[in-house]
């Protein structure tokens, strides 16, 4: 059965709870639970890639809009310093977000050698 | 309507008529360049394109499309590290291009197959072998190769007053007509919000299921997209050379955390490039339009996205200007299908002033049957669209259905009934007004709900106060508003079975089946993706064909007539002018003329083709034989629909020997008794064009040939128009009520006309 982000089943999302203001935005929100299972999915369909995309979107599923936006900020070319990425890395590190913090760390290591460092 | 075509240089004297009347043709608006290797303008090879290579060492590439990893730009160094499937990488790369090209057309190897080769391809390899495909081929293989079973197509859905009450109106009437995904944009961004919600108001009123973007800046568009106003997200521009990208503000690895940003929020996304945007951005760096297409579509599958929208989308007309360009585009689009992704196919924007030219760029992908045929079709007025004019836009909707119809073929559209169209337009103006009511958004008047309903554009709404839809906006981002609180507004209105579709789309990003490649709904919120209708198309009697309801949505266009409604029109003009007085003999009278009627005329057939009533025809016919002294009668001949015939046997009845033939229709003809059959005196043959007063010539004239004298014969009017494509089927109708009439045994019966 799917979850939505508050844990509330799917199968709730009803006009009935939506009238009696019982729904709010972490019950239409996805679970990172489902994106691990969108994962599979995609990897049974000969898309690789685009399971990992969508487990990098599981790690961030619980990360909070602003943050998720100041991320995507700060890898927009000549943002960030090596350390500025650097520190973003281990940030996602601890969240956990290991995957976001590996393709930041890539990212940092190719800027710095193509000149896109802040 | 863009501009006429350029004068003509009528002074330069070496130029005839011919070439001065070419000119003038709306194709040579259009822009066509010579090929210019140094500027980018070169649709399939350059020499500038590197020699495809793949060297792998412990696992990691380490030379890719002749470039050492030391040298890889930011995009090599993305593909190189995730876009590459390195296990089956050799075998791919050791593939002749052509064997490959092959198996791309050829319907015996499965689509699996190509993906797991193509999987193993670098930039340069796939744009080879893409470039081998001829244009037939490349139909064939965008048949087999696209990624969902289904086609489905996309609609742009904006006014330039980013009028809200408008935008659902239309948006309704999008979703009326088929379109499965809306993308609205705005001229003014903050207005952004606003356009979203209402989007998505009016496509709940016409149907469940139906996806919403709204495409502007970058973040903008996220943060739309994590609040839920939105439902996909496609204006994530990626490009084929580094510079270019980074001129754009963006990196592959910014957007791939932009990939995974809206992942995580349950929001469909795909990627936008496509041909000739490095060229405008002076940044093709000598390469060709497919090579750095190639590597846009390795790089989106590298990300991680689920599909691209390309095939020229800004660029479509910079490709346009060179040989092979149109190619090109379509090439793109099959590129991908066979990197397994997504296509929303171009036929986006504007690419001809020269309608045959946009027809011809489009028609080998809505007879192949893409994800989204097009990414954009304007299914608003040209001046109402934000993003510039498309090269599909409302005038077009009808041409669309009917080209479905002529190839059935399945290119998203369906006819909305006519009725449907106004009552859906009503209530999705008056829900918005009802939500930004409630919402404490906006007052919209009533005026406004009704010049939004009847609007054929925006310039029907007068002057509304552009500061309202700018009020709304901001207090839509102002409060953090998303789609929740626009589903309980609606319920709140009254308007529940809406406010459901609203809530059963956020109930989709829950489940996030939509996030699989090529995703949309159908109406009953089926998920339709690579996932769930698989293209299975293995050559003929294979893949999609419309189920029979869908068939007969395709073939049922409201023009359509048969010979019930024919005979209904008819039937409207019947009345008791024509009375059967008896059998009708021969005439003795030196001067009398017969008149004779098919055998449906007065009886089923009231009408002729030009709009006349056989009433008038008839009034006209015997003035003009008043006018020459003459006696007439008029006969309906029962035993043939043959107008020669009919002419004949009037002439033979007629004390002068000379008969008018009449076929209910128009058609009409002077008859001499001693000629054969098909000859005649004179032949009115264009039924459609005749007017009342060559109606009336003819009637003088049969009279003069009944005095012996020789009339001047009259000029059948002429027409360059299709008039065949017009009036075939009423002809058909006609010739069928009137051979329904025929019955010998009646023989000629005299007329009284009381007119």
């Amino acid at each position: 059965m799917t979850r939505a982000f508050s844990g509330r089943p799917a199968d709730e999302l009803t006009p009935d709870r939506l009238a009696r203001d019982e729904l709010g935005v972490d019950d239409v929100r996805i679970h990172a639970d489902t994106l691990e299972h969108q994962a599979q999915v995609a990897e049974n369909h000969g898309n690789p890639q685009l399971a990992a995309n969508f487990r990098r979107a599981a790690e961030l599923a619980s990360v909070p809009e602003e943050q998720v936006m100041a991320m995507y900020e700060a890898l927009r070319p000549h943002r960030s310093s090596a350390a500025d990425l650097e520190s973003l890395a281990r940030e996602l590190a601890a969240y956990p977000a290991p995957r976001c913090a590996e393709l930041v760390r890539e990212a940092a290591e190719v800027y710095a050698r193509r000149g896109l460092l802040g | 309507m863009a501009a006429e075509p350029a004068p003509t240089d009528n002074a330069i004297p070496d130029r005839v008529g011919r070439i001065r009347f070419m000119d003038q043709q709306r194709v040579n608006l259009d822009g066509f360049a010579h090929e210019d290797v140094s500027l980018g303008l070169v649709a399939l090879h350059s020499p500038a394109d590197p020699e495809p290579s793949l060297r792998i060492e412990h696992g990691v590439v380490v030379e890719m499309d002749s470039r050492p990893a030391a040298d890889f730009d930011v995009i090599d160094a993305m593909i190189a590290r995730h876009g590459i499937d390195l296990g089956v990488a050799a075998e791919a790369m050791a593939l002749d291009d052509v064997a490959l090209a092959r198996m791309l057309v050829d319907a015996t190897v499965p689509r699996a197959e190509i993906v797991r080769l193509v999987a193993g391809t670098t930039p340069a390899k796939l744009a080879r072998v893409m470039a081998l495909l001829r244009p037939a081929e490349l139909t064939m293989a965008m048949t087999k190769m696209r990624a969902r079973r289904t086609p489905s197509n996309q609609a742009h859905v904006t006014n330039r007053l980013d009028d809200p009450l408008l935008l659902a109106a239309d948006a309704a009437t999008a979703a009326a007509y088929g379109f499965r995904e809306l993308e609205t944009t705005v001229p003014v961004l903050a207005d952004a919000p606003s356009n979203a919600v209402a989007v998505t108001v009016g496509a709940a009123v016409a149907s469940p299921g139906v996806l919403v973007q709204c495409s502007v800046e970058e973040a903008m568009e996220l943060e739309m997209g994590m609040r839920g106003l939105v439902s996909y997200a496609e204006t994530v521009s990626i490009y084929g050379t580094e510079a270019v990208f980074v001129d754009g503000d963006d990196t592959p690895y910014s957007k791939a955390i932009l990939a995974a940003a809206y992942a995580s929020r349950g929001v469909k996304m795909r990627v936008s490039s496509g041909a000739g945007s490095e060229v405008l951005m002076g940044g093709a760096e000598r390469c060709s339009m497919l090579y750095l297409e190639s590597r846009c579509v390795s790089l989106a599958r590298a990300m991680g996205v689920q599909g691209v929208q390309n095939g020229g989308i800004d660029g479509a007309s910079v490709a346009g200007s060179v040989p092979c360009g149109v190619r090109e585009l379509m090439a793109e689009n099959v590129m991908v299908m066979a990197r397994n992704l997504e296509s929303c196919s171009g036929n986006d924007a504007l690419m001809s002033e020269s309608d045959v030219r946009r027809t011809s760029r489009t028609l080998p992908i809505l007879l192949a049957g893409s994800d989204y045929v097009c990414s954009g079709f304007g299914s608003i007025q040209r001046y109402d669209n934000m993003f510039g004019p498309s090269q599909w836009n409302a005038e077009d909707i009808d041409d669309w259905l009917v080209m479905q119809r002529d190839w059935g073929v399945d290119g998203g559209l369906r006819t909305a009934d006519v009725y449907e169209v106004g009552r859906l337009r009503r209530r999705a103006a008056e829900a918005t007004r009802d939500v930004y009511r409630w919402l404490g958004l906006a007052d919209f008047t009533d005026d406004h709900v009704e010049r939004a309903v009847d609007a054929v554009g925006s310039k029907d709404l007068g002057d509304p106060d552009p500061m309202v839809v700018l009020g709304a906006a901001q207090a839509i981002r102002s409060s953090g508003l998303g789609s929740l609180q626009v589903a309980r507004a609606l319920q709140e209105c009254g308007y529940d079975e809406e406010a459901s579709r609203v809530l059963d789309m956020l109930a989709a990003r829950v489940h996030g089946d939509h996030l699989q490649t090529a995703a949309i709904f159908n109406e009953s919120m089926q998920v339709l993706s690579l996932v769930t209708d698989p293209n299975d198309y293995a050559g003929p009697g294979t893949g999609y064909d419309p189920a029979p309801r869908r068939q007969a949505e395709i073939d049922a266009i409201r023009q359509a007539r048969g010979v019930e409604d024919l005979r209904a029109d008819q039937a409207q003009w019947a009345n008791e002018s024509l009375r059967v007085v008896g059998p009708a003999a021969q005439g003795g009278h030196p001067q009398e003329v017969v008149i004779g009627l098919s055998p449906a005329v007065g009886r089923t057939v009231w009408q002729t083709l030009s709009g006349l009533s056989v009433l008038d025809v008839l009034r006209e016919l015997l003035a003009g034989l008043e006018e020459e002294s003459c006696q007439a009668r008029v006969v309906r001949v029962n035993s043939t629909l043959d107008l020669g015939m009919i002419g004949l046997t009037a002439a033979r009845l007629a004390g002068s020997g000379i008969g008018i033939g009449l076929q209910g229709k128009g058609t009409a003809l002077i008859h001499r008794r001693d000629l054969p059959p098909l000859a005649n005196l004179e032949l009115y043959s264009m039924a459609p064009v005749i007017t009342p007063a060559l109606y009336r010539l003819l009637g003088s004239n049969a009279g003069r040939h009944a005095k012996g004298a020789t009339p001047v014969p009259a000029r059948n009017p002429y027409t360059d128009e299709a008039i065949e494509a017009r009036y075939h089927t009423s002809v058909v109708a006609l010739v069928a009520l009137e051979r329904a009439c025929v019955d010998r045994r009646l023989g000629n019966e005299d007329l009284e006309v009381r007119l």
